[in-house]
């Protein structure tokens, strides 16, 4: 059906560069690892470089503190004044995930967060976090997460179900959302770009480069829609990092 | 039922899904635009309500299509 090459789901494929294993576990180096120290060691680079703290900015130090003022914004509105001491978690994740998502973007580049392992291991990560410093600084009041106050007695139960049933959730639908939306994004990119050339090999060229624009200009349009969604997705991971973190700070306020 | 053909309405089916997801885009955006209409100058504030609200809703759209393709392509 799919021409070699074309296949929409060979990006996703994961090669390993060193092999590596500790018993019978398989810790590779993979391409998808390669992404990840790409990302980590660009990120701290910029961050490094624009650490000189002048007076007057140059454009790295100044998306600096941008991206800094902006996530210190999103944690202060979303988790209050005491969600500030997980601000270097969020900050780290929200832009780890960014870079990870527009490193993606580039041409014959491997998405990391396309592979719902690792967007599931972030956000285990973040249940992890809450449910350890929700236990550790409410004791067993964290439990009021799941029974809420001000509720009539004859549907509490039912209420302290489905919240149970939403925290529990939670992690499988923060990681598919991201993961999805990456996998999504890709595939479709891929699928257009491939359309065009399907175009050309199947008509010849006269009659398939005219073809071939209609699924060339989708590619063009979507191209920043991607760009647009690697960000927001970036941005609604944390924001919802800090909405989960903040029922770990004040459980029973809803 | 053939399973290739079974693959195939699947994948047709799962992209009802996207139905939902673009109602409740175009009525986010519709709301939001008739209400920063109404007053201007709270919009700017409620923009990253209105991304939030987008990215939730256009996920579901996304999950949606994320099965029609894994029916497509990986099963």
């Amino acid at each position: 059906m799919i021409a070699a090459g074309l296949d929409p789901i060979a990006q996703f494929e994961i090669h390993k560069l060193v092999e590596l294993s500790i018993g019978k576990y398989d810790i590779s180096f993979t391409n998808s690892s390669l992404m990840m120290v790409v990302a980590v060691l660009s990120v701290s680079i910029w961050l490094l470089l624009s650490s000189k703290k002048s007076l007057v900015p140059g454009r790295a130090q100044s998306v600096a503190e941008i991206s800094y003022e902006f996530v210190a914004d999103m944690v202060k509105s979303a988790a209050g004044k005491e969600g500030l001491r997980f601000f270097p978690f969020v900050f780290t994740l929200f832009i780890f995930i960014l870079f990870a998502n527009l490193l993606g973007m580039i041409p014959f580049f491997f998405t990391t967060t396309s592979h719902i392992i690792v967007t599931f291991t972030l956000a285990m990560m973040v249940m992890s976090l809450v449910i350890g410093y929700g236990v550790f600084k409410n004791g067993f009041k964290f439990l009021k997460l799941f029974w809420p106050s001000g509720i009539p007695m004859a549907i509490l139960p039912f209420v302290s179900i489905l919240e149970i049933i939403s925290f529990v959730s939670r992690p499988i639908s923060l990681s598919v959302r991201l993961w999805a939306n990456m996998f999504a994004g890709h595939i479709l990119l891929k699928l257009f770009a491939g359309f065009s050339i399907m175009m050309i090999t199947g008509l010849g060229f006269f009659p398939g480069a005219i073809g071939a624009l209609i699924p060339y200009a989708m590619t063009l349009a979507l191209t920043p829609l991607e760009f647009l969604v690697a960000f927001v997705q970036a941005y609604v991971f944390a924001l919802l990092t800090c909405v989960y973190l903040s029922d770990a700070l004040h459980p029973g306020h809803h | 039922m053939e399973a290739e053909a079974a693959k195939y309405i699947g994948a047709g089916l799962a992209c009802l899904g996207m139905a939902g997801a673009g109602i409740g885009v175009g009525n986010l955006f519709g709301q939001y635009l008739s209400g920063a209409l109404r007053n201007p100058s709270a919009a700017p504030g409620q923009f990253s309500n209105l991304i939030f609200g987008f990215a939730v809703t256009e996920a579901l759209g996304i999950f949606s299509f994320a099965v029609a393709l894994i029916l497509m392509f990986v099963l």
